[in-house]
């Protein structure tokens, strides 16, 4: 029982961050019909952000404000210049071009920074808390806190404001959004902002427990998008359960059969769920896409 | 430099328009006085709802003008042109299906900042009874002729002072199509200025202060609406008569 609660622990944390780069995933899906390859080195550059700040002497706080804007900045970026020139492009060649620019970001990164892995220091210490005979880290409880508030932050954004209800708008019809005087334009540009935010802010508070270098990307993206996909691609509920369902699989089974067989987990979960319920878990029965 | 009438609520000259290679309006010239209520009429493919989604700016036009007010419009993006007063019930009503109705009548008045949105808001509901019973369901989940009420009221909630209408009455049921026209006529009344879509062109050209007839993206034929109503080949083409 203390076992499994340990492994439970372990699956929730790291299906917290595929659950918060599942939902950025989701948004940028909703708002232009693309797959955002990019979306892991949103995680990314969070992550190395801050430490190449600490490193220079910034305080944690400040390092941390600073590399979420820097991540926000190549949100925008990626929208504006890598994106929106490309214009009414079917969405394979949108596709190819984020993953152009997951490359770009990652040699980027290289060149500025190194090719070491880093580990952020843990927030708040690394005395682990004893709960049911099972141990937890603090920073667990930071990534778990932090995934939980965006979410919820994320859902009240999207049900509330006008804005969150015109990005809605946008993606459920984007002709009738122009006619009510929705600029789609900014719309497409606060999305990527919003899903680099939520990498970003992920990608920080998880460094001190996956480390971080120029390529996590790669690894992370890809379970943020079995995540999405999961859960039914365009819902924003299902990318944060597909994230936590991935997560929890992982553990387990790295915890009561091999950590060896533990990355395959997503890719045999997307088989699976490709061949037989293509429209995700909990795709095509909500209604509701955001 | 030709001189715009300046008391056209909408003057259009020599519009052309395409869909990738496919030219769909051909040099098209119409123009709206303020007030009117004109009917644009023409069979399936002519290209009207183009038309309405070119002055809209939803597509672009690929050669000619578009006054509204005597201000040329023809290269302003679609959100800015909501905000010079035009609103589009578009073809097909393309309601947000998984927003509320409530939300839908609110995104209507998304380009404005004023504080009568509230008040606006209750008058649709009062306009459309039905939508206010309904406020808190998708807008999915509406009949077809809720749904174009709601699709009226989303245009009505950016305050047009050019209303744009793509065939607001079809597919509905005779009772609710009597229910648009009158709706459309009270509009008229409020002094709101209309250019009216529509397959039903004996309802549609009966209310009309002016009436186009449009083939193949042309205008083919102008006048008042009954003398459009009178014309032999208005009468056999779109009269059945
Ligand atoms: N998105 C599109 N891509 C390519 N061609 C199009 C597109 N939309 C319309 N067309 C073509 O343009 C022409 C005009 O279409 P449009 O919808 O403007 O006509 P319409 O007069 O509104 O017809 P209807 O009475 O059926 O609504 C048609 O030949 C149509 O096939
Ligand atoms: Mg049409």
């Amino acid at each position: 029982m203390s076992e499994f609660l340990q492994f439970l622990f372990s699956g929730l944390t790291t299906g917290s961050i595929y659950a918060v780069s599942g939902l950025g995933l989701a948004i940028i899906y909703n708002a232009s019909g693309v797959i955002n390859f990019a979306q892991g080195d949103f995680l990314m550059i969070g992550g190395m952000a801050t430490v190449a700040l600490l490193a220079a002497g910034v305080p944690l706080p400040l390092a941390i404000v600073l590399a979420v804007l820097i991540t926000v900045a190549v949100g925008a970026c990626l929208q504006r210049f890598a994106l929106a020139p490309a214009g009414d492009s079917d969405a394979l060649a949108l596709i190819i071009i984020t993953i152009g620019a997951s490359i770009f970001i990652q040699g980027i990164v290289l060149l500025l920074l190194d090719k070491n892995q880093h580990a952020l220091a843990s927030f708040s210490g690394d005395t682990p808390i004893a709960i049911g005979g099972a141990s937890l880290l603090p920073q667990s409880l930071w990534v778990m806190g932090v995934g939980a508030v965006l979410v919820v932050l994320v859902a009240a954004f999207f049900r509330f404001t006008l804005l969150g209800k015109a990005i809605r708008a946008t993606a459920a019809n984007h002709m009738a959004a122009q006619l009510v005087g929705i600029n789609t334009r900014f719309v497409l540009l606060v999305s990527f902002c919003l899903a680099a935010l939520l990498g970003g802010l992920a990608g920080i508070v998880a460094a001190p427990i996956t480390t971080t270098s120029y390529d996590l990307g790669l690894t992370l993206g890809m379970k943020g998008f079995v995540a999405a996909t999961l859960g039914g691609l365009g819902s924003a509920f299902g990318a944060v359960a597909g994230g936590l369902l991935v997560g929890i699989l992982e553990a387990m089974i790295a915890g009561y059969v091999s950590s060896a067989y533990k990355d395959a987990v997503p890719f045999v979960l997307i088989i699976v769920i490709l061949l037989f319920r293509p429209q995700g878990l909990f795709g095509g029965r909500v209604i509701e896409r955001v | 430099m030709m001189q715009t009438q300046a008391n056209a609520a909408l003057q259009i000259r020599g519009l052309t328009s395409h869909y990738g290679r496919i030219q769909v309006l051909h040099g098209l010239d119409l123009e709206v006085r303020p007030g009117q209520l004109v009917a644009l009429v023409g069979s399936n493919g002519a290209g009207k709802t183009t038309l309405l989604r070119t002055i809209s700016g939803v597509q672009p036009a690929s050669g000619g003008e578009i006054f509204c007010d005597g201000r040329l419009i023809t290269q302003l993006a679609a959100d800015k042109r909501v905000r010079a007063g035009i609103c589009q019930v578009p073809e097909g009503r393309q309601v947000f299906a998984a927003l509320s109705v409530e939300d839908n009548v609110r995104l209507g008045a998304y380009s404005r900042r004023d504080r009568e949105v509230e008040a606006d808001v209750a008058r649709m509901y009062a306009l459309f009874p039905i939508l206010g019973e309904k406020c808190r369901l998708a807008a999915g989940n509406l009949s077809g002729g809720q749904q174009q009420m709601l699709a009226i009221a989303r245009a009505l909630m950016g305050r047009p002072r050019l209303l744009l209408l793509d065939e607001p009455s079809l597919g509905l049921a005779p009772l609710l199509v009597e229910e648009i026209f009158r709706v459309v006529q009270q509009l008229r009344s409020e002094g709101i200025t209309i250019l009216l879509v529509e397959q039903n062109a004996q309802a549609a050209l009966s209310i009309a202060d002016v009436g186009y007839v449009m083939e193949t993206g042309r205008i083919t034929l102008s006048g008042s609406g009954a003398e459009l109503l009178g014309n032999d080949e208005v009468r056999r083409a779109y009269l059945g008569m």
